[in-house]
């Protein structure tokens, strides 16, 4: 096991320091640091975070190894600077058994770079029907706590209800992806002035926030715990605010393309959150499905109450939602594409984008929390002595254009493509090994 | 001249009225005994129908012989993404065989765009989904102007399923930059969201037909399919008809010298009865001898028949 000596490194934007990762720990935090049997590096200028931990990730193994597997994906992560990913459980077969999570987890623990945490399927195969074995899976190897049929809403209340207060057994938590199923049928884009002139059928800023005032409700009456997935409208925001409030114990995500892209871009607009990247940036034509996602692009006031509540805590955190699809699901007509963009290596530039180098919040919405939220002790802990070396090196100075082609997801829908984005990782360490060294994969 | 005919949005005031001076001219070819021009000779022309819809294949496809261009017709129905080929092949299928348009007819929105990014001939836009049908607003534009005799100021109402309607947003597109006046009419459950700001500022809405009607010089009702019966956008077809179809005694309601529109087909009955659909003041087996000329004109135009 090699042991690394990090010189002149900001720890989350303090004064130069240097680390010695040994033995899978942060051994030493000083200055003038020494060991001769260490790589040395010289993080001049870079800033040190705790890993990332993303809780929303599609890997697509088992099932769609042709868009991505667990190994290209953990890739991908590491790149982004992410110690450990949260695998949702839309796979082929569904990950509602223990079989499968344990599949998962195993797969991940092979590639090695990356700590993958299998999500468990809430209903069978996805169904919204009935439970899935969802205490075999928590007391499976590998000991799933929070479950989704992301993809799917839990529409059904009664069931929902029954998920949240079943799950309390084993401090399970339910992650809910908010779409009332009966208000986007045939839905294609946000309903609004776009969606109206493009002629794609309209999917409601309602029809998520109805499901979100539902769940919190419901969570508030079983004593639950609820996560939201992907939140996209300013309305949620306010239902959220309301519940966080009154106490219920809800915590929420919202997606890096949420807090960037409007629906505009699907009818061939520049038209961004940051007026910066905005300006050298050529999007796609009209109609181009690599900006179709669920939930859709939503409009610009939605998106600067998303970054808002991202700063003030109503979100907790930033989730990828990295949803890798094969080409031929995305060069095609519109309606008959799959929804999902890429995000695990280009979510880091994003929160310096709305964040700024506020390196804390950048932690505490793309680290701490969301370790804390999946239950992953050895994760999201600043880099001090005796922490598991899971930490990234980042270059905030650095900007990057998106190239598709050098992704190392086996997939290429990726929305950025074309944006000069602010920041890059430069490395990356899991229990104290590199998976990526001056800005490339190790393995 | 602009390459392709996706939206009525390509089309600014100037080239709109440049296609339909040239739509002019062809009605007079059509009307002579050898009913054919050279303009376009070598030249192919692909009709891809994704779709079936007989009458704007046939107006196409008579649009193209008329000016002697190569006609291949290309029925992809059927063959859809599911289980034939994709789009892209097939566009790159028909630019390796040398289409220099493609007239595309398809259920998707936006399938016209796509095709424009792929080949390298002019793409007509001839029905994508719930969103435009650029030519159908030519040749209403082209009815209106023959028989109203000027577009500038001409009230005009569009009844009927506005959100399912890719006549409609043409029309709304095309008809406010001529300088018409545009009321949109139907149920507010068939009223797309934000329509005024997403087309053309000017355009207005109202739920009541018996309202608009006295002070409109064009009235243009729409196809409503009585599937949308089960979707909950009316009750029944009887109430429909009743709130917003056009007979007799709510015709005699338009000014004397107002017409009465159909993009056609017509469910007589529904949206119109036959009473108003037979009338005088009906233009519909107008506007399709007027496709085929305007069709014509936008090939012509389209293919740069005018720099020969």
């Amino acid at each position: 096991m090699n042991s690394y000596l990090i010189r002149n490194v900001s720890v989350l934007g303090a004064a130069p320091t240097d680390l010695l990762l040994r033995d899978g720990v942060v051994a030493e935090v000083g200055r003038g640091l020494s060991a001769p049997d260490a790589v040395v590096i010289d993080a001049d200028g870079l800033v040190a975070l705790p890993g990332l931990v993303d809780l929303h990730t599609h890997l697509r193994e088992p099932g769609r190894e042709d868009a991505e597997t667990v190994e290209t994906g953990s890739r991908a992560a590491a790149l982004g600077g992410y110690t450990a990913v949260c695998a949702m459980a839309n796979t082929s077969p569904v990950a509602d058994t223990a079989g499968v999570v344990e599949q998962v987890w195993r797969l991940g623990r092979e590639a090695g770079l990356v700590d993958v945490q299998p999500i468990g399927a809430v209903t069978v195969g996805l169904a919204g029907e009935r439970l899935a074995e969802l205490g075999a899976m928590a007391d499976s190897a590998a000991r799933v706590r929070i479950f989704s049929d992301d993809g799917h809403c839990v529409a059904d209340p009664r069931l929902m209800r029954r998920a949240l207060e079943y799950v309390k057994a084993f401090d399970g938590i339910i992650a809910q992806h908010a779409e009332e199923p009966r208000l986007t049928e045939g839905a294609q884009m946000h309903e609004g002035e776009v969606s109206t002139r493009l002629g794609l059928t309209g999917w409601p800023a309602v029809a998520e926030e109805a499901i979100i005032a539902r769940d919190v409700l419901l969570t508030e009456h079983v004593g639950g715990r609820l996560h939201v997935c992907h939140v996209s409208t300013a309305g949620s925001v306010e239902v959220l605010r309301q519940a966080k409030a009154r106490g219920v114990r809800v915590t929420a995500e919202v997606t890096p393309h949420h807090l960037l892209l409007t629906d505009s871009v699907v009818g061939g607009s520049n038209e961004l959150a940051s007026p910066a990247i905005a300006d050298t940036w050529h999007p796609a034509g009209a109609y181009d499905p690599v900006y179709k996602v669920n939930p859709p692009l939503r409009t610009a006031a939605d998106v600067a109450a998303l970054r808002a509540a991202l700063v003030d805590g109503v979100i907790d955190i930033i989730a990828t939602d990295h949803a890798p699809h094969a080409v031929e699901d995305k060069e095609c007509e519109w309606a008959y594409a799959r929804p999902g963009m890429l995000g695990l290596e280009t979510a880091l530039s994003i929160a310096l984008d709305v964040l700024g180098p506020e390196w804390d919040m950048i932690a505490e919405r793309m680290s701490r929390t969301p370790a804390r939220i999946a239950g992953l002790t050895e994760h999201g802990r600043d880099p001090a002595p005796g922490v598991p070396a899971n930490l990234t090196l980042v270059d905030p100075a650095s900007r990057r254009l998106i190239d598709p082609a050098e992704s190392a997801s086996r997939s290429r829908n990726t929305p950025y493509a074309r944006m000069t984005l602010p920041g890059r990782i430069v490395a990356t360490f899991l229990r104290g090994e590199a998976t990526v060294l001056d800005g490339k994969a190790v393995k | 001249m602009i390459r392709h005919l996706l939206s009525g949005a390509d089309l600014d005031a100037d080239t709109a009225i440049q296609i339909l001076d040239t739509a002019a001219e062809m009605a007079a070819v059509s009307g002579r005994e050898v009913k054919k021009l050279p303009a376009l000779r070598g030249r192919t022309v692909v009709n891809l129908f994704y779709e079936d819809s007989t009458r704007t294949r046939i107006s196409f496809e008579a649009a193209a012989k008329r000016l002697s261009a190569d006609v291949i017709n290309f029925s992809a129905k059927g063959s859809s993404v599911a289980k034939g080929e994709s789009l892209k092949d097939t566009a790159l299928t028909l630019q390796a065989m040398g289409a220099d348009a493609v007239v595309v007819r398809h259920p998707a929105s936006g399938a016209p765009h796509r095709l424009a990014d792929w080949v390298d001939g002019s793409v007509v836009n001839a029905g994508d989904g719930t969103h435009e049908h650029p030519t159908q607003a030519l040749l209403d534009a082209y009815t209106m102007r023959s028989r109203m005799g000027r577009l500038a100021g001409l009230s005009v109402a569009v009844v009927g399923d506005v959100l399912h309607s890719r006549v409609a947003r043409s029309n709304v597109l095309l008809l406010s930059t001529l300088g018409a006046k545009v009321t949109l009419v139907g149920p507010p459950t068939l009223i797309p969201v934000d329509i005024a700001a997403a087309l053309a500022p000017g355009t207005a809405v109202c739920y009541d037909l018996d309202a608009v009607l006295p002070s409109t010089d064009v009235v243009m009702m729409l196809r409503v399919q009585r599937e949308r019966m089960g979707d909950s956008y009316f009750p029944s077809a009887r109430e429909y008809a009743r709130r917003y179809g056009l007979d007799g005694a709510r015709m005699r309601r338009l000014p004397e010298h107002a017409i009465v529109m159909h993009p056609g087909p017509m469910n007589r009955g529904m949206e119109i009865t036959p009473e108003v659909a037979d009338s005088p003041r009906s233009t519909i087996v107008e506007q399709v001898t007027n496709g085929v000329s305007v069709r014509m004109a936008v090939l012509y135009l389209l293919l740069g028949g005018n720099n020969r």
